[in-house]
């Protein structure tokens, strides 16, 4: 049986690294330099303007742009994506009295929640398992979180660049010392356009690399400085919708089960998630672990197949789909972290090292929380002039002693116990959960989610097929994403386009955004993969899966407003 | 209700969305035009299309060649006796009609695609968000000045004479500042996509870069010129640049032919304000039947190659 | 020589209007009107590395800053944004009157536009705007070269192509064939922050709220509707015949 794993794509982290080449007096110098303009990042530049505040005599040492914030999307908020149901402790810690749970573009706090676990027509209440309880959590989006942080960070002093890719890591004498930012204005073969733009060398004191899931340089930094954890890393994807509706919804929704089966063969896990934005607004998103094996398997089409079941078609019902996308979850936990989440004049922070609690449905908080923890550990290290290659380590002690390193210690051996993923049901989940993690379970050995060998089903031809009311195809949920990447730039997603069948097929129903296809048929029974870059929503699946996301130009994607 | 219609010329003839403003205009009310920079001659034409009397002014060099703020100057002499001045949309139209509205302080709205009377107002209708909603929109300020979409009206002939009144004009300062050094002559490379009248555009249906050929010879047979659509583009069988659609060129030609296009929202976009679309695809639930005036389930390789003959036939 | 360039902030994603207000709703995201840029574009290609200035000049919200600052990372000079709770809701003849004003204090050689806005698809502006100047204007320039006091266009037309000469100072408008804008440097938008924007109210200009927004406007919106259904929208299957159904739909539709 194929496995995505045995066709790795042509990419190689060393060709993501380099040495500063821009002449000295082109090279543009920041103080601190973080990549990825979402909570983590935005929390490190926000931590860092109050410090700066608190130390006026620093910022002549930052130099003229004291923090750099770098967004590969339009602006903060373009490429985020999530539930988004937020733990307010990380906020409530970076803000202290300065902003106020209210002000934040909120829809409250979550006014009271159900778990169902469905079949193809009913809906099975269940008392929420305690992982899954959400009072006192607040509801947002996180998009429109990302643009207030976003006006906040620049607030307080940071100069965020937008549409601007973080192409390599610049490292110099074993030290990061920036990143080099993508070309712009390339046509599909690499060639230089009317308007090209080429990219510049960004040098700083200190690098964070915020990136979120799948982080480009993230990935390329721990193979360089060999920090990747005990286990890889695994994912799950998430492929969500932001209805207006006719009629409010009162609580937070979760659901176990239908449309995924539950076969042992198939490796399906995950569930879906409803909650309102407001008086006439609701979100609505399904979670499937990339672990699964059937090629045939679409979880932009599960999603599709979800709004059909007669309690959520009722929630829908006289709505109108107003937004769409995608994006990955890391959801390794704590024995997917890196060894260490700093390395020379680096720091790394958030989603990106796959601080994520998977039983609880949590990330948010931690990526605020490691950002502010980062920003206190570069301006330390700056603050004592120190070259800041072992000066950074205190990031690390930080992180063990926070809420971070504690919440994910305790849900460690969750996932290899009840199979994977966000929604573990039932009494086991509670009983660890109670016991903070001390019931010692064992750990089981983890696998890379494109070692998991093929299968095919016709699990594709029972997929509803979209009436441009309820259900949709991929295509105009690409634009409903509000992608509308220039297509004759070169291709970001590197796969090896030869590949057995199956594993095209895999590619083909995986991407929610339609932008692999089966081409021509080889003599040795091989297919070639077409590929249509300009659709990509870089929800990372491809990486998950057997290939490699990097970055296109910068300001490609989606431009999310209220995912 | 008095309405003054702008009635453009281009060399001997009158512009036909201009006409069939005039038209609505007749059957809304009294219906007068206006001609500059033209004789007499071409103006009595007029009364055969509904005016009732057509305001000449040609007698300044300075209103022979096509430039808006001369145009303004005319009209802002006649239109405050008018409760209406109309403009069929054009580029020389658009500029004296927004000329006209802040020289008289006067509501202008543009875009429209019809015009009624509800009791004593008048109500437009403008599409809006890329035709996905059609707001009714009114004035608050008299002259009402409204600018019409190519192919909103027919021109109707009602026949009729209308009486010519030679105008004089005294020209704003600033009006004669501006000269035509060589006027409108098409390029000899032919009409480019956003031009063109007709368009032929090709999908992934066609089944192959070869079959755009296809395309191609109905194109020429309707004297069009020949799109794409992004799938086509990528995979390499037609150049970008004659790509429609969101990331590619919007178009609006009197006749869209599309072949084989399955009519995803990402093509959709760029060629929905065509004025009639005729849709032929083997796929009876291809998205593109639903915004076309005439759907064809159907063959292209059979059916175009008839289709194209048949026009030939037709044109010689 | 100086040269300003009219920008507008137009709303981003979906968009709607709002039905209470039957305004466009702009109180989501927004970004530079894309047409702009090219007029963005050509000035700072007029200006090259001579020491003509460029002058952005957009009305708007205060969200219009971001697209001003676009046009400043791109390599305009400096920024003018006239915003004022009360010029919210204005139409062409107010927008125009607003602008106007702001431009005159601007003493501009060349006032440039972009050839339309992609919210409101109005492609009027530049007319009324030059009107209240008192200037020469030229639209869909799809070639521009400044010789000595005038300025020389090429542009297009439905007949084709004209060449038109105006005197400066003068207005104009670009299609956007003109050039292809320039991706602003990462210098350029560093930069961006630290030069001069005004923000002008209209009790700057002279005005007050009566010359502005819906009270200064000539045109209102009456109510919100779907669009028609293509009515008489035909489908027919089959290869044969087919061939001579279409030709004699278009025999009937006088399109051929």
């Amino acid at each position: 049986m194929a496995r995505p794993s045995n066709f790795p794509p042509p990419f190689a982290a060393s060709d993501y690294v380099a040495e500063p080449t821009d002449p000295a007096d082109e090279r543009i110098e920041v103080g601190v330099l973080v990549v990825g303009a979402g909570p983590a990042g935005l929390a490190c530049a926000i931590r860092l303007g109050q410090l700066i505040e608190e130390h006026p005599e620093m910022a002549e040492q930052l130099g003229d742009v004291p923090v750099a914030v770098l967004e590969k999307g339009k602006q903060p908020g373009s490429h985020l994506l999530s539930g988004a149901v937020v733990n307010p402790r990380a906020l409530r810690r970076l803000f202290k009295d300065r902003v106020r749970m209210e002000d934040l573009p909120s829809y409250g706090p979550v006014p009271g929640e159900s778990v169902y676990v469905l079949t193809k027509r009913a809906a099975l209440p269940i008392p929420p398992p305690p992982p899954m309880r959400n009072h006192g959590n607040w509801i947002f989006s996180l998009s429109q979180l990302g643009r207030f942080l976003g006006e906040r960070a620049e607030e307080a002093g940071a100069t965020i660049l937008p549409e601007t890719a973080a192409q390599k890591l610049l490292v110099s004498h074993g030290r990061v010392v920036g990143v080099r930012t993508g070309d712009k204005g390339r046509n599909r073969e690499g060639g230089e356009l009317g308007n090209f733009e080429r990219g510049s060398d960004l040098v700083a004191k200190v690098t964070v690399l915020a990136e979120g899931t799948q982080g480009h340089l993230t990935g390329v930094a721990l193979d360089r400085f060999g920090l990747r954890g005990d286990d890889p890393q695994v994912w799950e994807l998430a492929v969500k919708e932001v209805w207006k509706v006719a009629k409010p919804l009162d609580r937070v929704i979760h659901t176990m089960g239908w449309p995924l089966r539950t076969g042992k063969r198939y490796r399906e896990f995950g569930g879906s998630f409803i909650y309102p934005m407001g008086k006439d607004m609701v979100t609505i998103g399904l979670v499937v672990g990339l672990d699964y094996r059937d090629a045939s398997l679409s979880v932009h089409d599960l999603l599709q197949e979800l709004k059909t079941h007669p309690k959520i078609r009722k929630i829908l019902a006289g709505g109108e789909r107003v937004e769409w996308g995608a994006k990955t979850i890391p959801s390794g936990g704590f024995h997917a972290l890196p060894q260490r989440l700093h390395a020379p004049g680096l720091l790394l922070c958030g989603d990106g090292v796959g601080m994520v609690n998977v039983p609880r449905l949590k990330g948010i908080h931690y990526a605020i929380e490691s950002g502010r923890l980062a920003a206190e550990a570069a301006f330390r290290a700056l603050q004592r002039g120190e070259t800041p290659s072992t000066a950074l380590a205190s990031y690390d002690d930080a992180v063990r002693d926070s809420f971070i390193w504690q919440d994910l210690y305790e849900v460690r051996n969750m996932r290899q116990v009840f199979g994977r993923g966000f929604f573990v049901g039932g009494a086991l989940a509670s009983a660890m959960t109670v016991s903070k993690g001390r019931v010692e379970l064992g750990k089981m050995r983890a696998e890379p989610d494109a070692d998991q060998p093929l299968l095919v089903t016709d699990r594709d031809k029972s997929y509803p097929a979209p009436d441009g009311t309820l259900t949709f195809d991929k295509l105009s949920s690409v634009f409903a994403s509000g992608n509308k990447t220039r297509d004759d730039q070169p291709n970001h997603i590197r796969i090896e386009r030869r590949v057995p069948r199956e594993v095209a097929e895999l590619w083909t129903h995986m991407c929610p955004a339609q932008v692999y296809e089966v081409g021509r048929e080889d003599d040795d029974g091989t297919v070639m993969v077409d590929v249509a870059p300009s659709n990509c929503v870089q929800c990372g699946a491809i990486t998950a899966k057997g290939g490699r996301l990097t970055p296109p130009e910068g300001g490609s994607g989606p431009e999310y407003t209220q995912t | 209700m008095r309405f003054l219609v702008f009635a453009e010329h281009h060399e001997d003839g009158f512009v036909k969305n201009a006409l069939g403003v005039l038209g609505k205009a007749a059957s809304l009310g009294d219906a007068d035009a206006v001609v500059v920079g033209a004789g007499a001659g071409l103006a009595a034409l007029l009364g055969k299309h509904g005016a009732k009397a057509v305001h000449v002014a040609a007698g300044d060099d300075n209103l022979a060649a096509p430039l808006p703020q001369p145009r303004v100057d005319v009209l802002a002499r006649l239109a405050p006796d008018y409760d209406a001045v109309l403009f069929g949309q054009s580029v020389l139209a658009a500029d004296v009609a927004g000329g006209l509205a802040a020289r008289l302080d006067a509501g202008l709205n543009w875009d429209l695609v019809d015009l009624e009377l509800r009791g004593d107002e008048l109500v437009g209708k403008r599409p809006a968000l890329q035709d996905s909603v059609y707001v009714d929109v009114g004035w608050t300020a008299s002259p009402r000045l409204a600018l019409f979409r190519s192919g909103s009206f027919d021109p109707q002939e009602p026949g009729g004479e209308a009486e010519t009144h030679e105008l004089d004009v005294e020209l704003s300062d600033f009006s004669t500042r501006t000269t035509m050094v060589e006027q409108a002559h098409a390029e000899a490379e032919g009409k480019s996509i956003e031009d063109a009248d007709v368009i032929v555009a090709g999908g992934r249906g066609l089944g192959s870069p070869e079959n755009f050929t296809l395309a191609e010879e109905l194109a020429q047979a309707l004297g069009g010129a020949v799109g794409a659509t992004r799938a086509v583009v990528d995979a390499g069988w037609y150049p970008y640049s004659a790509q429609i659609g969101q990331t590619g060129k919007t178009v609006s030609p009197k006749l869209y032919v599309a072949l084989g296009i399955s009519g995803a929202i990402q093509h959709k976009v760029g060629m929905q304000s065509s004025g009639t679309i005729v849709a032929i695809n083997k796929d009876a639930n291809a998205p593109i039947f639903e915004f076309s005036d005439l759907g064809v389930v159907g063959d292209v390789h059979q059916i175009v190659p008839e289709l194209t003959e048949l026009v030939r036939a037709r044109r010689s | 020589m100086r040269i300003a360039v009219c920008v507008k902030h137009v709303p981003e994603g979906p968009s709607r209007i709002d039905p209470q207000t039957l305004r466009l709703d702009r109180a989501g995201e927004g970004a530079l009107n894309h047409f702009d840029a090219n007029a963005v574009e050509e000035a700072l290609r007029l200006k090259g590395d001579s020491d003509t200035e460029v002058v952005a000049v957009s009305l708007g919200p205060q969200k219009a800053l971001d697209s001003l600052r676009k046009a400043l990372a791109m390599g305009a000079d400096r920024a003018v944004l006239v915003c004022d709770d009360d010029a919210a809701g204005s139409d062409l003849v107010a927008s125009s009157r607003l602008l106007a004003a702001a431009l005159e204090r601007q003493e501009a050689d060349l006032v440039l536009f972009g050839q339309q806005a992609s919210d409101a698809d109005g492609a009027v502006l530049w007319a009324a705007v030059a009107e209240r100047l008192g200037r020469p204007v030229v639209s869909q320039a799809m070639e521009l070269a400044v010789t000595g006091d005038s300025v020389r266009v090429k542009r297009q037309t439905e007949f084709g192509y004209d060449t038109i000469e105006a005197s400066l100072p003068a207005v104009v408008a670009v299609s956007d064939a003109i050039n292809e804008p320039r991706y602003p440097s990462l210098k350029g938008i560093m930069g961006a922050k630290k030069k001069p924007q005004d923000v002008l109210s209209l009790a700057d200009l002279g005005f007050d709220g009566a010359q502005a927004g819906e009270a200064g406007s000539g045109t209102n919106v009456l109510a919100l509707g779907e669009p028609p259904s293509r009515g008489d929208a035909r489908k027919i299957e089959g290869d044969a015949d087919a061939a001579q159904a279409i030709v004699d739909f278009l025999a009937e539709k006088r399109l051929l």
